[in-house]
């Protein structure tokens, strides 16, 4: 079993891409990748890896589920889903922050629930737990920056990268939950039988992460 | 051929086995019923898997739960005697709410309990039962042993508040360094880094973390872990491993804790270990060790699926003679094949040849 391939879930866009930069670099590139093409699956027998593209939110659970070995997730996605996986490596690309946004000049009334909109129903729960505030849920599935503009909610609990999308809405991250990068994750009982695969591609990998 | 060990899937023929195993140690089996009052979990609700209980209440106003665990209710049970052990085992069904669907489910649960006086060979028995257990299971099994005391010496050793201390222990459990510099950035977390470092055979792991252990209650800790490997290791207990992610509940959890993994199945199938404090909780004055085998996940090794639904369909009409069709039916089923007889070919049924029954007997009806 010891040199069985490795199943990696790549999570498909820009982040995936410079991901794969990385595994490339560690030598474990695979060249049939990047060629325009639809296909979803592309191994490399002699580096003993066999990549495929995913729905970035999906990646945790390919990995926890064992279908992928390894894979890479954002930490979004491992704070939100909480999966049962090893993370391994801090890879330090796709840098951004999970924040509270609201519309400029936002002013907090404490005496009133306060009503969040967002896709993490989680990290925001949570973190509004930590501060005894008690909230209103309100879970979009995309466009959240629209829900304080309508009215919908007072704040809005998102990922902010440059702060553009914000800026040109009218509103305004005031309160940073966490910094967010991508994180190389193993499943469990994968890492038991294949840790040595598995620990020199983390090796490998934590020599392309750049400060 | 076996018909009775062919019919039965790889989760039966496992259970079989276990039985086998635990009674020629001297394990008694543990019968309870499917039902316990609520309080018994309310009192001790993390120490359950998962947070949901099913209730209800009964016809005389008690509060009653359907079991979600068995090693509270084994120890509700058992009575305390000085310079004894009991051992039992215990094979039941359990309701718990299933970590992605979020749903109650129904799963089969096998496991054995020790508890009393245990010492160093009960505690070495009941670690190699499990891994004799997984053994069973595959030959190419996993089981990684890890030690509270050494995990919860170096992390007491940073000196965190209990928040961090909290964040720092699930950081190990995620083996996440990376977690553990950022979480503690005003620290010295090397000793940490090591014991996240720190997996694979025994002997090995425990001599690279012996210069991190020099404390008293950390080094007992490690000299305990090597005690038990070196026996387990002396006794062929070839699977054994050292990995100190597996970080249990400390508020019930002590000494030892284990994890077992079968290769193809993606998560843990067999978690134990001491639970001295859990004991001492429920007001007992006394050790324990136990391990449980979540059947439900060996569902996943079931081999590829048979060609056929059946070896043999007989085909008969209106006017068989019935007695002569039972006869000749029997007469197949004793040859050991699965045979089915109807009236009319379903669509859907897969048979590796058909019959069929005439007045004349049976032909081949192809």
């Amino acid at each position: 079993m010891a040199n069985s391939m490795i199943n990696v879930a790549l999570p498909k866009g820009r982040l995936g891409e410079k991901v794969y930069g990385m595994f490339a670099a560690a030598g474990y590139e695979c060249p049939s990748i990047l060629e325009p093409n639809r296909k979803l699956i592309f191994e490399n027998e002699a580096t003993g890896v066999r990549y495929f593209w995913v729905k970035p939110s999906d990646v945790a659970i390919y990995v926890e589920r064992g279908a992928a070995d390894i894979g890479v997730a954002g930490k979004d996605i491992l704070l939100e889903y909480r999966p049962e996986v090893y993370e391994l490596l801090d890879l330090n690309v796709g840098r951004c922050r999970m924040a509270v946004a609201a519309k400029k000049g936002f002013r907090d009334n404490p005496e009133r629930t306060l009503r969040v909109a967002t896709k993490f129903t989680r990290i925001a729960r949570e973190y509004y737990a930590g501060l005894g505030r008690d909230i209103d849920i309100i879970h979009l599935n995309g466009s959240i920056e629209i829900a304080p503009i309508l009215g919908l909610s007072d704040v809005i609990v998102d990922i902010v990268e440059t702060g553009k999308t914000l800026l040109e809405n009218d509103l305004e991250p005031i309160e940073t939950i966490v910094p967010i990068s991508a994180r190389l994750i193993a499943n469990k009982a994968s890492f038991k039988f294949h840790s040595e695969q598995i620990e020199a591609i983390c090796r490998g990998l934590a020599g392309q992460v750049k400060e | 051929m076996n018909p009775v060990n062919d019919s039965l899937k790889p989760e039966e023929r496992v259970l079989y086995a276990l039985r086998g195993l635990y009674q020629r140690y001297g394990y008694s089996q543990f019968k309870m019923s499917k039902f316990e009052e609520y309080d018994l979990y309310a009192g001790n609700k993390d120490f359950l898997v998962s947070d949901g209980i099913i209730t209800f209440t009964d016809t005389d106003g008690r509060l009653m739960a359907l079991k979600p665990d068995v090693t509270l209710s084994i120890i509700k049970n058992t009575r305390q005697m000085p310079g004894s052990v009991q051992k039992l085992y215990y094979n039941e069904n359990v309701y718990r709410v299933s970590g992605s669907t979020r749903c109650f489910k129904e799963i089969m649960q096998t496991g054995l309990e020790c508890i009393g006086d245990v010492d160093l060979y009960n505690l070495c028995e009941v670690i190699s039962l499990a891994a004799e257990s997984l053994k069973s299971i595959d030959p190419g099994y996993v089981l990684d042993l890890s030690h509270m005391g050494v995990v919860s010496a170096l992390v007491d050793a940073l000196g965190l508040d209990a928040e961090r201390r909290a964040a720092v222990i699930a950081c190990i459990g995620e083996k996440n360094g990376d977690g553990v510099r950022r979480l503690c950035p005003d620290k010295d977390v090397s000793g940490i880094l090591a014991l996240i470092a720190a997996h694979g055979p025994a002997d090995r792991v425990i001599e690279a973390l012996r210069p991190w252990c020099a404390g008293d209650d950390a080094r007992q800790a490690l000299d305990e872990l090597a005690r038990v490997t070196d026996v387990l290791a002396a006794n062929g207990c070839d699977g054994v491993r050292v990995d100190f992610s597996i970080v249990n509940d400390m508020n019930y959890y002590n000494g030892i804790v284990f994890m077992g993994y079968i290769n193809g199945i993606p998560a843990g199938v067999l978690s134990g270990g001491q639970y001295d404090k859990l004991m001492r909780r429920m007001g007992r004055d006394c050790r324990a060790v136990g391990f449980a085998i979540y059947m439900d996940q060996l569902e996943r090794l079931r081999d590829d699926p048979r060609p056929y639904d059946v070896d043999t369909l007989v085909l008969y009409d209106d006017r068989a003679d019935i007695a002569a069709l039972t006869k000749a039916v029997g007469a197949l089923a004793r040859q050991g094949v699965s045979v089915r007889a109807q009236k009319a070919v379903d669509g859907k049924l897969r048979y590796r040849r058909l019959l069929r029954f005439s007045e004349g007997g049976i032909a081949d009806g192809e």
